[in-house]
């Protein structure tokens, strides 16, 4: 174990470094605009909250894509179950 | 063919859209089978349909989010996730994705952000294909030594148990996980969870791709607690790296809703399908489908160094990774398709017997 340790450890420090020196270096993101003239509807409106503020934007993401996989999820489970497959119990499959 | 193309109003390049239907469908079905979001194929099939690095990873963190959530729910369904091993690795998985991001921003500050992703993913894939080919080898050594002493292979033997070895360092607290069977120190999964989600943020992938074989390799879970555990995590971490990347402002959400829509419907076929496909052998083709992302990557950095067949290279490098996801999710779905008549007509065969 311990040769292990001792081979793995310039790797498992190139791995903590690199993080750091990214902290470190400072400095601002590229910023981007998207630009919203070219699409309909809720392309633009989104587009738009792009470029007014990432925030809201990160936090409409973590609230619409699981609803949205949630509501195809429970679409698909229901027409699994109508079909006929038992989705509650399973005989254990090592693959 | 201008109509096959989208223009992604962020990113602001155009897109082949049926590809992003394939890598969506596909992602959902391998992911909601071996555990995995997908992201190991994902973000270098959006960086070679055409987005730029820093947007595949973020796009393809948002998107895997969802299908994730999903498939953790099926999996609980089944009572495949141990929560207790799954809430302990969160914190090393959260703090180690968001280093990761950070290294991402800096290396697209500077420039390099293509050539060190595509690399990373080159030397993760070969090691990833190695580490199945060599299990795939040493399980089937043991299966002919077994038949030749004339006993019984247990049925949850793995090719390599490293985590014996690793169970043996008993700094506490040491815990027992109840659901996996293991007891080892509660630093074992912790550590893992931040090597997995340093790798998360720097390649975009939800973490199954190392987090998998680490649960069964390093940690010692069976193969179906793994998958399920891992996608707890996987579903957990993905939301705060949809988050956090949306806040640096390197998500295209119209591609992520697209393969969303196939993904959330892949990732309920491929969780069904583990219980019909039975064997060690289903590793061999996820291997194979390993070598063929790796390959395709290969083509995308020869395509960068020589611009003179880029346009070549780039489409054959396009063609390839949709080949092995497509021909990966066909084969899961005919298996899920053969469990399914199957488990209709026992059903049926049951009734009329009266059963």
């Amino acid at each position: 174990m311990r040769n292990w340790w001792v081979r793995l450890r310039p790797a498992a420090c190139m791995f903590l470094w690199l993080p750091a020196k990214a902290l470190a270096e400072g400095g601002h993101p590229l910023v981007l605009v998207a630009d919203s003239r070219r699409f309909p509807a809720w392309i633009a409106w989104w587009s738009n909250l792009y470029n007014e503020s990432h925030l809201y934007l990160a936090l409409l993401t973590v609230v619409v894509i699981p609803a949205l996989a949630l509501v195809m999820g429970k679409v698909t489970d229901l027409i699994l179950s109508r079909i006929g497959i038992n989705l509650k119990s399973r005989v254990l499959a090592e693959h | 063919m201008d109509w096959l193309h989208i223009l992604m109003p962020v990113a602001g390049v155009p897109i082949f859209w049926p590809g992003l239907v394939i890598l969506g469908l596909g992602v959902g079905m391998i992911g909601g089978f071996f555990g995995m979001g997908g992201g190991w194929m994902v973000t270098p099939g959006l960086n070679i349909l055409g987005f730029p690095m820093a947007f595949a990873i973020g796009t393809d963190i948002v998107q895997m989010s969802g299908p994730s959530l999903i498939s953790t729910l099926r999996h609980a369904k089944f009572g495949n996730v141990d929560y207790k091993l799954g809430a302990i690795m969160v914190a090393g998985t959260v703090s180690g994705f968001e280093c990761g991001a950070q290294l991402i921003m800096w290396l697209e500050r500077i420039g390099r952000v293509d050539t060190y992703v595509r690399s990373g993913y080159l030397i993760l894939l070969t090691l990833i294909a190695c580490l199945v080919f060599t299990d795939l080898a040493k399980k089937r050594r043991k299966d002919r030594e077994a038949i030749a002493m004339g006993r019984k292979l247990d049925a949850l033997a793995t090719g390599i148990e490293w985590h014996k070895t690793l169970h043996k360092i008993r700094i506490p607290p040491v815990v027992h996980f109840r659901k996996a069977g293991i007891r080892c120190s509660v630093w074992l999964p912790v550590l893992v969870g931040f090597f997995t989600g340093l790798l998360a943020g720097m390649l975009g992938i939800g973490g199954g791709l190392v987090r998998m074989p680490a649960l069964i390799y390093l940690v010692g879970c069976p193969t179906h607690v793994a998958v399920g555990t891992d996608l707890f995590e996987v579903a957990i971490s993905g939301l705060y790296g949809a988050a956090s990347y949306t806040y640096k402002g390197r998500t295209e959400m119209l591609a992520a809703v697209i393969m969303l829509l196939g993904a959330s419907v892949g990732a309920q076929i491929g969780s069904v399908a583990t219980k019909y496909v039975k064997g060690y052998g289903i590793r061999l083709f996820f291997g194979i489908a390993v070598v063929g992302c790796a390959l395709s990557i290969v083509l995308k950095l020869i395509a960068a160094a020589y611009p003179g067949v880029r346009g070549l290279l780039n489409g054959a490098a396009t063609l390839l990774i949709l080949g092995f996801v497509g021909a990966l999710s066909l084969y899961i779905f005919l298996q899920f398709l053969r469990g399914v008549r199957r488990e209709l007509a026992m059903k049926k065969h049951m009734v009329e017997a009266g059963v």
